[in-house]
């Protein structure tokens, strides 16, 4: 493993064209692979070169949220060394994003890789976060005519302040109504292990909150973060609803009028 | 059924919540559909109200920084501040006694009010007192004791345990408790309306009040330069207790001094906000020492029982952020899965996120491993603690002693161990993820797998989505080989 080595990311930065590593997550890559298109579109619109370096595989949160220091560690170094040459990495998860920046003290006693996690934290966004905050960007000539309604799951919300950001980014899309959920805050009971540890529980707690999207009566379900959007989708199919999941990556990108989530494309 | 006698039927189960496995605790009470009544009338009501409490309060912010400071103080500080409450508790008249765990404590109560000659106690209720296991105590010593809390009172009643901090008897409704009135009461109400209600308990526990030999209630605050304790209440029984019998006992955890007055005050509003939303409860008293001649009322003898049970060992193992909470109950109030469960289900005396990080101190991990593992980490309880207790960091602490202990289920251990094994090797991950990819597109119908192996907690209560033909990084890989074939 290299030792930490000096970077140029600066030079693209300088230029106007930042290189940004795309972070894809593991939920992406093996679910739904059109969040990933859609955020490099995105981020190609915001005049970023997008990279996706395949060294990279999870963020390692499972390991983390679940005690394992060690394999959480080993991940963080891969996902480190993976993207130290870019100039932004950019996930469309707050909760991976979330993770990367939670790395620093998983190198207590290291110094040198310490100050590698904590370069990396530095620059790494959560896809809408970034594209808001970074790039001052909005969709132009995107339409959807439907209803949606937004959940703000808690990683993004809580840890990075992704909140305002995802709704100034769907009021640019022409024709999309957006209807408040009640409780937009409150967790879906996903919790990534948790859900499958506990499955009794986080089903009471889905089963709510799929309640509540469906008492909007809004098409769509918009939110940032997979593992939430397929814990609800999964939970509102299984009640029979007809409300439609997709990522907000998918709407902005100009994908809304694709599949949704578990319909066939 | 007599109030006198209300130990009698106390079952072993308990007496050891944690003999039932947490699984079962919990299908208990997700089974249970009048709890998730009662559980969303209370709760629902006491999150609209702090939140409003909160809006209405611009120096909120301020106000939560400066109470995690003075906690933080107190508690970096806490062998000055515990020698200074003492010498001025004691220059107060009252009598300060130590104790290290909870029999101590419970000793030193029993012993107490047996050099009293009690033979009725009345109890204001205390967290500290259900945590040291002070009502087991008395049974046992054969004092009887009366709950005059009005929840506390339903959850003796009932032969129950509190199941919040703040609302004992939250889990039960209150067409649940006129029933009870209605079969334990002397003299019960007809109507189920809760002035009734409460009249009824009023006259039931009078008479119980002015029969007291001895009165047992806990404190918010210790205050140091005044040797004064502090307690909050809303219906008034904390100071029928602490006035009216001859001796007065405070058994109190030593985490909650504060140095002076203004400071308690300061701790006051941000308890009373976060707890019901109101800017103060009913009743705030300062008690400081017994009787003194020529007053018209108060105890003849004011003991003080300093509780540690564990918190010295919480500032040597990296907990001492814990020792700020104001038990408040904010946490469990916005706790998704407190709010599917209910207290009982936690085992211990603390429910709700602050239980799931005291309770594996007080009970021991490999009786409680379960409660910090049982939380999405989605750290609303951290955003509503009135003094920033960073307890989704807390909880993954004790997730990560559990780890290095072994305390989890192999199962799980393997699974993860497995999963690390292939992320850490690119490769292996790839070709293993587009294998699963396949697979699982084999089991779906109509674009959903309702029935999966090896995830059935999934699948049993929600669809999965199948998968796309191929994963991200094989069709990345073809995006990049024709660009470059076009470019070449």
């Amino acid at each position: 493993m290299q030792a930490a080595s000096p970077h140029n990311q600066h030079q693209d930065q300088a230029s106007g064209t930042p290189k940004v590593g795309l972070f894809v997550t593991c939920l992406i890559d093996l679910v739904r692979p059109r969040i990933g298109f859609a955020a490099i579109s995105l981020l190609e619109q915001a005049g970023c070169l997008v990279d996706v370096p395949q060294s990279q595989t999870c963020c390692g949160q499972p390991a983390y949220n679940s005690g394992d220091d060690n394999h959480a560690r080993a991940l963080a170094r891969n996902v480190i060394a993976g993207f130290e040459s870019f100039d932004y990495v950019v996930v469309p998860s707050g909760s991976c994003a979330g993770m990367i920046k939670k790395y620093p003290p998983l190198f207590q006693g290291d110094p040198a890789w310490q100050q590698r996690a904590e370069a990396l934290a530095a620059r790494t966004y959560e896809l809408l976060s970034f594209l808001v905050d970074v790039r001052g960007f909005r969709p132009k000539g995107v339409t959807l005519h439907t209803s949606a309604t937004y959940h703000d799951s808690c990683s993004g919300l809580r840890q990075l302040g992704v909140e305002a950001q995802p709704r100034a980014l769907l009021a640019s899309v022409e024709g999309l109504s957006l209807t408040p959920l009640p409780g937009h805050d409150i967790c879906c009971g996903f919790g990534g292990t948790f859900c499958v540890k506990y499955p009794a529980i986080s089903n009471a707690i889905v089963d709510e909150k799929a309640r509540d999207i469906e008492d909007t009566k809004a098409d769509l379900l918009l939110g940032g973060d997979l593992g939430c959007l397929l814990n609800m989708a999964g939970k509102l199919h299984r009640r029979g609803a007809a409300t439609r999941t997709f990522h907000t990556a998918e709407i902005l990108a100009g994908m809304g009028s694709g599949p949704a989530i578990g319909e066939e494309g | 059924m007599s109030l006198t006698h209300p130990e009698s039927a106390t079952s072993s189960r308990a007496d050891n919540p944690f003999a039932i496995p947490f699984d079962e605790r919990v299908r208990e009470a997700l089974d249970n559909k009048s709890l998730k009544i009662a559980i969303d009338r209370t709760t629902n009501t006491a999150r609209v109200k702090r939140a409003a409490a909160v809006a209405s309060w611009p120096g909120f912010a301020q106000a939560r920084d400066l109470g995690k400071r003075i906690k933080d103080h107190v508690i970096s500080h806490l062998d000055h501040y515990l020698v200074e409450f003492e010498a001025n508790a004691i220059r107060s008249g009252a009598k300060v006694h130590w104790a290290s765990s909870s029999d101590e404590a419970c000793a030193i109560v029993v012993d107490l009010c047996r050099k009293a000659g009690a033979k009725s106690v009345t109890r204001s209720k205390s967290m500290l007192g259900e945590e040291i296991g002070l009502p087991h105590a008395l049974e046992e010593a054969g004092i009887t004791r009366v709950e005059t809390d009005l929840a506390e009172h339903i959850v003796q009643l009932a032969h129950d345990r509190p199941s919040h901090i703040i609302w004992p008897a939250l889990h039960r409704t209150r067409e649940e408790v006129a029933e009870l009135f209605r079969t334990h009461h002397h003299r019960p109400q007809n109507s189920d309306d809760i002035e009734s209600m409460v009249a009824s308990a009023r006259e039931e526990l009078r008479g119980r009040f002015l029969a007291a030999d001895v009165g047992i209630s806990g404190a918010n605050f210790l205050i140091a330069d005044t040797g004064a304790i502090c307690t909050v209440t809303n219906e008034g029984n904390a100071e029928l207790t602490t006035t009216i019998p001859r001796v007065h006992i405070v058994t109190a955890g030593i985490e909650k001094l504060v140095p002076s007055m203004p400071h308690a005050l300061v701790l006051l509003r941000l308890l009373v906000r976060s707890a019901t939303g109101a800017d103060l409860t009913q009743y705030t008293t300062f008690h400081c020492g017994p009787k003194r001649p020529g007053d018209r009322d108060g105890p003849e003898e004011f003991h003080i029982v300093l509780v540690d049970n564990g918190r010295t060992k919480m500032l040597g193992e990296g907990l001492e952020e814990m020792l700020r909470c104001l038990r408040c109950g904010a946490c469990m109030n916005h706790c998704v899965v407190y709010r599917q469960i209910g207290g009982h289900a936690y085992g211990g005396a603390y429910p709700g996120p602050m239980g799931s990080v005291i309770t594996p101190v007080l009970d021991g991990l490999d009786k409680a491993h379960d409660l910090p593992e049982a939380c999405t980490l989605n750290g609303n309880c951290q955003a509503v603690c009135p003094v920033d207790i960073p307890l989704p960091t807390l909880l993954r602490g004790w997730r990560e002693k559990s780890w290095r202990e072994g305390l989890e289920p192999q199962v799980v251990r393997q699974s993860l161990g497995l999963w690390s094994f292939g992320a850490r090797h690119p490769f292996l991950y790839r070709l293993g993820t587009a294998i699963a990819v396949r697979g699982m597109r084999l089991l779906a119908k109509q674009g959903w797998i309702s029935s999966m192996p090896l995830a059935s907690g999934w699948t049993r209560y929600r669809d999965f989505p199948k998968p796309a033909p191929r994963t991200f990084m094989e069709e990345w890989k073809q995006h990049q080989n024709k660009k470059a074939r076009s470019q070449a």
